[in-house]
Parts: C-alpha cells; sequence; structure tokens
C-alpha cells in the first residue's frame, strides 16, 4: 500500500487532488458569499472616501497581470515537476512565489495609500467590504506563497518524483483558483465598481 | 520486508515531533487516527453535550411550567435556550451523526480507514474544544444569550457588550472549520475508497446520505463561515457590515445566516434518514423498497435545501414573488420526502418482521417524523406562515423534526450498532421501556406545542401572564419534558449495563445484509484483512442466501498474513493544531500575546504535520479473519 506513492482509487483521481477540488468548491462558497456581500453594499455608503476616488485601475492592471502571469510560471513548474526536471521545477517555483509576493507588495502599497487617503476598516461600508474582501484574498495568495517556498524547500531533500509531481499540482490548483478569484474581484470591485 | 522497515523508520523522523508509537492507554487516545476510536470518542463526547443540552431544556421548561414563575432570570432564560438550540444542534445531534459516519464509513466501504485519517482527528479535536470554547461563557458569566441564529444587530456591541457574543462566533468558528474538514474528508472516502465492485449505486443508502450530507457541509458552512466573520469584525475591528447607522443591512445577516440554516436542517436529518434505510430491510428481511428512487429523493432534497433559506423569512417583507417562489420551493421537498417515507413504508409491507429495539425506534422516527413534515408544510405557506413565524408552533415543529425524527433514528442505530462496536446485546426490555418513556415523554411535551403556538404564545420568552390562558398546556409539556428526560436516563442504564454486562453478541446478531457485519464484533484494527469484492447491493446477504460466492482470492489473504497490513500512525500534530486554533480564539478575547502563540502553535503544527512522513505500524492478521 505503501510502495507507490500515490494511491489505488475507486475514482482514480488520487485521495488528496479529490480533497483540493472539494475544498475549492468550498472556497467558491466562501469568496461567493465575501463578494456578495461587497455588491450588497456597493454604493451604500454614506461618507467618503468612495471608490472612484481612490482606485487606480492602470497600477492594479499591473498587478494583475503579474499575478496573471504567476499562474503561467505555476504551470510550468508543474509541468517540469512531471517531466522530472528537477531545476527547471525549483525555478519555476520560485519565480511563481516571487510574483506572488510581488501581487502582496503592491497590495500593501496600495493598503497604504488608500489608509493615508482617510479609508479605513470603519469609515464607511465601502472601507470594510473592500478591506475584508481583498484582505481575506491577500490571505489566501501568502498561504500560497508560504506553501511554494516551502514545496521548493522540500525539493532540495532526496526526492520522490511521483510524490512531490502531485504535490505540486495540488499547489497549482490551489494557486490557479486563488488567480481566478483575483480576476472576479478586479473585475467587479475595480473594473465594474469606478463606472457604477 | 525492506518496504516495511523503511516505512517504521519514516514514523521517527518527524520534524518536531515523533509519530506517537503506543497503542494502548491514554495518549494512544490522543493521537489516536484510528476511524473506529475516532468515532468512539464523537459518540461519548456529543452524549455528555447531549445531557448538558438537555438539562438546560429541563430548566426551561421548569421556569415556564407556571406563569410569573422566577425560578431564573430573564437574562439567564436567553442564555439558556440560546446554549440549549446551539448544543442540540452542533454539539450534540450533528457530532453524534459524526460518530456513525466515522465508525461505519470505512466498514460499510470495505476499507481499511477514512481517507486522510489524521484530518479525521482534527475534525474531533476542532469539536471538542469547540464545545469547550463555547460553554466556556458560562464559567465566565457570559454565556451567548443571541438565540442560536444569532440575529444582527442584537449581535453588535451595542446591544450584547462584553464577551458573550464573542465566545458564540468564534466557538461556531472552530467547530465550523472541524466539521468543513470532516466534510471533504468523507466525500473522498465514499468517492474514493469504495471496495472494488461497489460501484455508487451499490452502496448502501447510509453512504448516500453521509455523501449528500457531506456536499451540503461544504457548500453551506461557508457561508455562515462568511456571516460569523462579519460580526466579528464588526465587534472586534469596528467595521460596518451590521451597523445600521452606516446604513449596514441587517437582512444580509439572515441571507448569510439560512442560507447555512436551512441546508444545515438536512446535514441534521439525512443521516437519521440513512439509519432507517439501513434498519427497516435488515428487520423486515426484505431489501430497501425503491433503492434508486430513494437515493435519488435523497440528493434532490439535498439539491432543493439550498433554494428555501428565505422561507425563514416570509416575515421579512421581502415582497410577494420572492415569497412565492420560496413558498412553491419549500411545498416541492415534501414530494422526495413523502417519497421517503412511502419506501420505508413499503419496505416493511410484506416483510418477515422482527420487533427489536432498532426497529421500534426506527417506526417512531417514521411517525413523528411524518407529524413534524406535514407542520413543515403547513409552514411552507407564506401567509400561513406569517401567523406560526416565532411562536410554539414552529418550536412544536423543528423538535418533531429534530427529536421525533434525527434523535430517535440515532437512537435506533444506536441499539443496532452497539454490538458492532462493543461485541455486545443492549438489553431488549430496557430498551422497549426506553422507547415507550421516550415516544410518551417526547410527544406530551412537543405536542400541545402547537396548540400553545396556535394560541399565539411567542418562542423565547421567559414567562407569560397567567390571564393568557397558555398555563395548562405549558404544564402538560413540562411534565412531558421529564418524562422523556427518564426515558434517555433509562438509556444511560441500559447503556452501561449493557457495556459491563451486556449478552454477548452472534457476529452477526440481526441477521444484517451490508458488509460492516462480515468483520468481528468489533472489529480489527485493520477492519478487513482482505478488501472485500463486492458483486451485490446487500453483500452480505446476498452471500447468506442468495448462493454469491465470495470473490476475495486465497492469494491475497496468504499475502496480507505474510506481508501484514499497514496501519496509518498516530500522531501528535491533529490535537496541538486544533488547541494552537482554539488558543488563538480566546488570545482575540482575552489577549494579543496569546492570540499571536496560538497562531504561531498553529502554524509550526502545519509544518510539522506536513512533513511528519507516512509513519505507521505494520499488523499481521491471524487465521481466516476477514
Amino acid at each position: 500500500m505503501n510502495h507507490t506513492a500515490v494511491e489505488h482509487t475507486a475514482t482514480g483521481m488520487p485521495n488528496r487532488k479529490l480533497g483540493m477540488w472539494l475544498f475549492l468548491a468550498s472556497e467558491c462558497m466562501f469568496f461567493g458569499a465575501l463578494i456578495a456581500t461587497y455588491l450588497v453594499y456597493q454604493g451604500q455608503s454614506l461618507v467618503g472616501p468612495y471608490p472612484e476616488d481612490l482606485f487606480d485601475i492602470p497600477l492594479t492592471t499591473v498587478s494583475t497581470f503579474v499575478l496573471l502571469m504567476s499562474s503561467l510560471a505555476m504551470v510550468l513548474a508543474v509541468s517540469a515537476s512531471q517531466r522530472r526536471d528537477m531545476k527547471a521545477t525549483r525555478l519555476w517555483l520560485a519565480v511563481t512565489a516571487a510574483m506572488g509576493l510581488i501581487f502582496l507588495g503592491f497590495q500593501a502599497y496600495e493598503y497604504n495609500h488608500f489608509i493615508h487617503a482617510g479609508l479605513t476598516l470603519s469609515v464607511n461600508l465601502f472601507g470594510s467590504t473592500f478591506y475584508v474582501l481583498t484582505g481575506f484574498h491577500g490571505a489566501h495568495v501568502l498561504i500560497g506563497v508560504t506553501w511554494l517556498v516551502a514545496l521548493l524547500v522540500h525539493t532540495l531533500r532526496p526526492l520522490d518524483w511521483e510524490r512531490r509531481a502531485l504535490d505540486i499540482e495540488i499547489a497549482g490548483l490551489y494557486w490557479h483558483f486563488v488567480d481566478v478569484v483575483w480576476i472576479v474581484i478586479f473585475t467587479v470591485v475595480y473594473l465594474l465598481g469606478v463606472g457604477g | 520486508m525492506a518496504t516495511h522497515h523503511e516505512v517504521l523508520q519514516a514514523s521517527r523522523a518527524g520534524v518536531f515531533l515523533p509519530r506517537p508509537v503506543s497503542t494502548t492507554g491514554f495518549w494512544s487516545w490522543v493521537t489516536t487516527v484510528d476511524h473506529k476510536r475516532i468515532g468512539i470518542m464523537y459518540f461519548f463526547t456529543s452524549i455528555l453535550f447531549f445531557l448538558v443540552g438537555g438539562i438546560e431544556a429541563l430548566i426551561i421548561r421548569t421556569q415556564l411550567f407556571a406563569p410569573d414563575l422566577k425560578i431564573v432570570s430573564a437574562d439567564t432564560f436567553n442564555q439558556l435556550f440560546t446554549m440549549h438550540g446551539t448544543t442540540m444542534v452542533f454539539l450534540a445531534v450533528m457530532p453524534l451523526s459524526a460518530a456513525f459516519f466515522n465508525y461505519l464509513l470505512p466498514l460499510m466501504l470495505g476499507a481499511r480507514d477514512v481517507a486522510f485519517p489524521r484530518l479525521n482527528a482534527f475534525s474531533y479535536w476542532m469539536y471538542l474544544f469547540g464545545g469547550i470554547f463555547i460553554n466556556t461563557g458560562w464559567f465566565v458569566n457570559a454565556a451567548p444569550a443571541v438565540g442560536w441564529f444569532g440575529y444582527a444587530n442584537l449581535t453588535s456591541t451595542t446591544y450584547t457588550p462584553g464577551l458573550a457574543t464573542d465566545y458564540w462566533t468564534l466557538g461556531l468558528q472552530i467547530l465550523g472549520i472541524g466539521t468543513l474538514v470532516s466534510g471533504f474528508n468523507f466525500i473522498v472516502t465514499i468517492l474514493n475508497m469504495r471496495a472494488p465492485g461497489m460501484s455508487l449505486m451499490k452502496m448502501p443508502v447510509f453512504l448516500w446520505t453521509t455523501l449528500v450530507t457531506s456536499f451540503l457541509i461544504i457548500f453551506s458552512f461557508p457561508s455562515v463561515t462568511v456571516g460569523l466573520i462579519l460580526v466579528t469584525f464588526d465587534r472586534l475591528f469596528n467595521t460596518n457590515f451590521f451597523e445600521v447607522a452606516a446604513n449596514g443591512d441587517v437582512v444580509l445577516w439572515q441571507h448569510l445566516f439560512w442560507i447555512f440554516g436551512h441546508p444545515e436542517v438536512y446535514i441534521l436529518i439525512l443521516p437519521a434518514m440513512g439509519i432507517v434505510s439501513e434498519i427497516l430491510p435488515t428487520f423486515a428481511r426484505k431489501p430497501l423498497f425503491g433503492y434508486s428512487v430513494m437515493v435519488l429523493s435523497t440528493m434532490l432534497i439535498g439539491f432543493l435545501g439550498f433554494g428555501v433559506w428565505s422561507h425563514h423569512m416570509f416575515t421579512v417583507g421581502l415582497g410577494p414573488v420572492v415569497n412565492s417562489i420560496f413558498s412553491l420551493a419549500t411545498m416541492a421537498i415534501a414530494i422526495p420526502t413523502g417519497v421517503k417515507i412511502f419506501n420505508w413504508v413499503s419496505t416493511l409491507w410484506g416483510g418477515s418482521i422482527r420487533f427489536k429495539t432498532p426497529l421500534i425506534f426506527a417506526l417512531g422516527f417514521i411517525f413523528q417524523f411524518m407529524i413534524g413534515g406535514l407542520s413543515g408544510v403547513m409552514h411552507s405557506s407564506a401567509p400561513s406562515n406569517a401567523q406560526q413565524q416565532d411562536t410554539y408552533f414552529v418550536v412544536a415543529h423543528f423538535h418533531y423534526v429534530l427529536i421525533g425524527g434525527a434523535l430517535f433514528a440515532l437512537f435506533a442505530g444506536i441499539y443496532y450498532w452497539f454490538p458492532k462496536v462493543t461485541g455486545r446485546l443492549m438489553n431488549e426490555k430496557l430498551g422497549v421501556i426506553n422507547f415507550i418513556l421516550m415516544f410518551i415523554g417526547f410527544n406530551v411535551t412537543f405536542f400541545p406545542m402547537h396548540f400553545l403556538g396556535l394560541m399565539g404564545m411567542p418562542r423565547r420568552i421567559y414567562t407569560y401572564d397567567a390571564a393568557l390562558g397558555l398555563q395548562f398546556w405549558n404544564q402538560v409539556s413540562t411534565v412531558g419534558a421529564f418524562i422523556l428526560a427518564a426515558g434517555v436516563t433509562v438509556f444511560l442504564v441500559n447503556f452501561v449495563i449493557s457495556l459491563a454486562r451486556g449478552e454477548k453478541a452472534a457476529a452477526d446478531p440481526w441477521d444484517a445484509r451490508t458488509l460492516e457485519w462480515m468483520t468481528s464484533n468489533p472489529p480489527p484494527v485493520y477492519n478487513f484483512a482482505v478488501t472485500p469484492v463486492v458483486s451485490a447491493r446487500d453483500e452480505f446477504w446476498a452471500r447468506k442466501y442468495e448462493g454469491v460466492a465470495a470473490k476475495e482470492s486465497a492469494a491475497a489473504l496468504e499475502e496480507a498474513k505474510k506481508h501484514g497490513i499497514h496501519i496509518p500512525g498516530n500522531s501528535y500534530f491533529p490535537i496541538i493544531m486544533a488547541a494552537g486554533i482554539t488558543v488563538f480564539c480566546y488570545g482575540l478575547l482575552y489577549s494579543g500575546a496569546l492570540a499571536i502563540a496560538g497562531l504561531a502553535v498553529t502554524i509550526l503544527s502545519f509544518f510539522g504535520w506536513a512533513f511528519e512522513g507516512v509513519g505507521g505500524t505494520i499488523i499481521y492478521p491471524e487465521g481466516d479473519a476477514r
């Protein structure tokens, strides 16, 4: 049973991978509820600052682009691990994590800028909903970065490739999901939020 | 053998802590990842909380025995009904169902354990610690008092200052994480760990109801998780989500809560339906009537369960269109539910019925659940609902489905699987007395509440005026509650006596139908020496009476005897991580340093867990043990 790293299952999909898919399904409901809350309260703030006073679409477009490109790097890491190319796996894992960190840097800059412009958690509904939604997304990115770094460190140890490739693939599923959520947030909160 | 040696090596190579190796004694239970042991721990913990919730109920009923009693204050009364509801839903009935899931899932599937044994242990510890956390309020004069659905903005710091509401919100989060994790775990277990030949439509119905319940959990809990996060942020960080002065909308909480809260109702009842669907065929000695319709109606109930949450909000004023849609959707649920009742009755029809205690409780379930179902249909009509909202009629309704339905079925399950877990039978005579007292007590307590509700008695009031004419039925109800309590006491006595001196059970005491009865009582640690190969829906029955041959190869048994069976290693990390999260929550209430410490323990245990290695022990089965 333990001779092979990846167990035989009734569906053919490894347990951990199926577990991750289910977790992500559940996360859809989690972010769905947060985004719904944002939409319910959109335009309901009684005092400023309002989204149109603060959002810098070109800047956020750059950070969005970085995060989307990190998904490409993640794909390359998964592909390299499946080819058992240790060097390329490490490289692309590092690039993915670094891009995640750059995204978080943009977010930190944005938060700092917004707070100085008067948007706090408690000033109005926009502040409450914006920080909680993007904050929980940012926390997911941070967890993803930590995970990728841990995998990177782990590839320095003697390798069981079959198992490691699965580890990286599962982390990849998570990473892509977090990216997809950001696409929704960027569209709904930033792009559609300013005009309306 | 070399491989096994490596496995055991890995068991000593943890990052922070080694894999614990003891198989007996206190620490072997604390660190266990065995689904059977975890099931047993779920069972005893849930019975304990069930008794706590029951005592709270008895105090409530005593206070309502006569007009203007002052046995408890209004504030204490608020705490009592809040904690009674919260305890019974989250700490008694759900985890008692989880006890059955844990113990039975792998056995019914022909598997050795669940898909993620350590996560399974983690779920249990989150349950225990969450239960302790939420009850801490009693000891620091801060018991939650906002009702089990904690409507905003009663949960704001303006209306409930102090820590009581924080104990409630954070406690539910701890419990919620544990429940979500077991939801993922059970779905993967059922889909992935079925024995060869067990296609989905050959699974016992209990596995189907567990599967649907688990899907309900993973899709509904995130909604209340978000709702509780918003309340917690409002309370701790002054956000405005439910702050009316800042244009916050208190109805948003109701939506977030009931999108979880209604599926939760099915999370409570579906496992019970599964248990009854196992017991009836065994004691009628007939296959379940309409198996595939049963499966489809379970799925339909789960699906429709997500589209009816606003029937809890008919009096909010969402408008006639919304109310009509939710009315119709709610009525639609009566169809698959009714189908199930007819299927159960048809299963009994023409069977050679043996009236043992499990069957008697199952019959009680059908009768009482039907009454609760019918009053549910009455609520589904929005205009009629406006009359019943927040009266004792509603209290009568949901106790009929939760006690008369879920709890009676869970008791049926306890009597049915007791010999599987302990190797002994429960006393039949005491079992029947147990049933009669609970049946009478339950109906005498809750049937009069229909009348009280129609007479206009609102729920959650701590006393009432003599001139209202509510005294008689309240007294009847209180007497009934004590009869019900006597019934539960008889159960406890029966349980203890049977555990110590009960009649030794034969290998297959009920002449049962499904895989779990092919193992010894109690089953060996590895469940099945050789993974069974399934070719029929009621595999065990088919082998006994329909001439279906066992398909497991003799070579496989020899192989197991020669090379042994790998048992997952115990671990310290599930309990440590659960403790870390709980300490973090205490820290949020009392001290930032404590919160950081809790968070640090959680993160460190995450890494310890991830890099713990495979571990485990090798066990060599003896004889021709299956």
